[in-house]
């Protein structure tokens, strides 16, 4: 490169100066909803008002003595557990039989796998609503499981099969020679390989479905989930206290993608989330 | 290299899921579309194509199908015109803090959908922040109601909440253009705005599309947001569907009408895949 090309990149990296307001004000439009809801969670007259007043902690006071709140936080932790158990046992063996295996109807399989994860969440929950109540199924945190097990399947495949791509096979191929079997290679071998991979695709599948709604929304039976929960409120009335649980549920989304990300760079992984977005742009073909 | 006992332990499993969970309700939603309710209110296996015909001759159907068409147009317009310059921002002339301003437009994406729609209630809402923000500095006497419970609250939100879905396909497309196709055109005396719209527009619009896609599909069906934000304006295709399914009891017709946005839905992807490969060059 001469000086003459490397002046003129150097030129072209240097923003103008509208670009960068624009991604600042976008960030800011990004952020704004965020820093209301932290801010007026410590609001001491209530949601909304300009400027905030009587800055408190009470209202976190008041969310750590609510029981429904709790029963619902940890029904949610259970769901998400489950979920992500169930995704993960199916996802797993599909990214391998999508990378491995051929089939008929391979094409069809793929496509039905993904699906969920673009098709609006009254489609996945309605559909599923008919097949609990065809199998008289009674709705509980269950169907609710079942639901967010089967759509997140989509989340585990794409990480899953993302890593496959990365795989070197000639591992698998040199341990099939040295005399292990498809048992001993999968688990000494192909496991270890895919482990970020699927540490990544579970704590993705553990924070989609504590945060979901939609599809929840058709399957609930008798027990609340977390946003279930809120949502309830909501329909009644809105106290700082959602605001307090929103932002408290918010700090440790946060903590679990600061975790993700650290453990994708340090293994020189792409940035997060961009394999399902590359598989969903990939649905239709 | 895998033995069919290998192929066979990795495929059946997923495949006997997907079957059950997946394909057995989409055929079943299938199914109800064509079947009714009694006046004693219990569905009746008899196969027409009544509720079609229903909702070819209902007008509200059409009319709240367009409404909601119209926003999520809007919500994908928008969602583009903000996530497009952020990417292209991002990707060209964010430097060495790249990776973490990619961070910062990932995590509203983890901010609960439901907490993000609530906060913009309380932002728009009558005696919400802006409202009495705008009191408080003596720029309206009176707060502006049409800001909550209105079409125009429901695409804000949607657009929030869209807006880092468009703009993750769009900076991966633009990641993947050789930086040298962008050096050449400047070296060979093509202006910043000619490089932009005859090299890196056209090589990104794989990634418009995808996330195009994304924001009008997952809008369209959005039935949470006009709840909340909607208001009776606000009315989309999905509370419908969701009222069929709750108090107005004609699972049927609500089959009907999620079928047809299943279809649609599945066209729109199809439709940009197609788009993808004849404008796109990889």
């Amino acid at each position: 490169m001469g000086l003459l090309v490397s002046g003129k990149g150097r030129e072209a990296r240097k923003a103008p100066r509208w670009l960068l307001a624009y991604a600042v004000a976008v960030f800011a439009f990004l952020y704004l909803p965020i820093a209301v809801l932290i801010l007026y969670s410590l609001n001491g007259e209530g949601v909304g008002g300009f400027p905030p007043r009587h800055l408190t902690f009470d209202w976190y006071r008041v969310l750590f003595s609510d029981g429904p709140i709790w029963d619902s936080v940890l029904n949610s932790l259970q769901v998400a557990f489950a979920a992500m158990v169930i995704s993960l046992t199916i996802g797993v063996p599909a990214a391998l039989a999508l990378d491995r295996a051929q089939f008929p109807g391979k094409a069809l399989f793929r496509r039905l796998v993904l699906l969920p994860l673009i098709l609006p969440g009254v489609i996945t929950g309605l559909s599923l609503l008919m097949l609990f109540n065809a199998a008289a199924v009674k709705l509980s945190l269950l169907t609710i499981v079942l639901g967010h097990g089967t759509a997140l399947i989509s989340v585990a495949t794409t990480e899953v099969f993302a890593g496959l791509q990365k795989l070197d096979r000639a591992q698998e191929e040199a341990s099939l020679d040295l005399g292990a079997n498809y048992r001993q290679t999968f688990w000494r071998v192909t496991m270890p390989n895919l482990k970020l991979s699927i540490i990544g695709a579970a704590l993705l599948i553990f924070t989609l479905s504590m945060d979901e709604i939609a599809v929840s929304f058709f399957l609930i039976g008798r027990d609340n989930t977390l946003p279930l929960e809120i949502w309830g409120r909501l329909r009644r009335g809105i106290t700082p206290e959602i605001n307090a649980v929103s932002t408290i549920i918010f700090v440790f989304s946060l903590v679990a993608i600061v975790v993700w990300y650290r453990l994708r760079m340090r293994h020189g992984g792409t940035e997060a989330g961009m394999e399902i977005v590359e598989a969903v742009g990939g649905i239709g073909a | 290299m895998f033995s069919r006992a290998y192929k066979t332990a990795v495929t059946l499993p997923p495949l006997v899921w997907v079957a059950a969970f997946l394909l057995t309700p989409y055929l079943l939603m299938f199914c109800y579309s064509f079947w009714s309710v009694s006046a004693a209110q219990i569905i009746v296996h008899h196969w027409s194509l009544d509720n079609y015909r229903e909702l070819l001759r209902v007008r509200v159907y059409w009319q709240t199908l367009f409404r909601s068409m119209w926003i999520a147009a809007r919500v994908t317009i928008f969602s583009l015109l903000l996530g497009y310059p952020l990417a292209y921002f991002l990707s060209f002339h964010a430097g060495k803090r790249k990776d973490l301003f990619y961070q910062l437009v990932i995590i509203p994406l983890w901010v609960s959908y439901l907490v993000r729609a609530y906060a913009w209630k309380t932002i728009l809402g009558s005696d919400g922040v802006l409202n009495t923000l705008l009191q408080y500095v003596h720029l309206t006497e009176h707060p502006l109601q049409f800001l909550l419970y209105s079409p125009f609250a429901v695409v804000l939100t949607l657009t929030h909440i869209y807006t880092p879905f468009t703009f993750l396909p769009i900076y991966a497309a633009l990641e993947h253009i050789p930086r040298n196709l962008v050096e050449a055109s400047h070296d060979l005396g093509a202006t910043p705005g000619q490089t932009f719209w005859k090299i890196v527009f056209p090589l990104s619009i794989p990634g418009v599309l995808a996330g195009a896609t994304f924001a009008f599909v997952l809008s369209l069906g959005d039935f949470l947001a006009p709840l909340l934000l909607g208001g009776p304006g606000g009315i989309m295709i999905s509370n419908i569907v969701v009222s069929l399914f709750g108090a107005a009891y004609n699972w049927p017709l609500g089959a009907a009408i999620s079928f047809c946005m299943l279809l649609l839905v599945v066209s729109l992807i199809f439709l940009s895949e197609h788009l993808e490969r004849k404008w796109g060059f990889s």
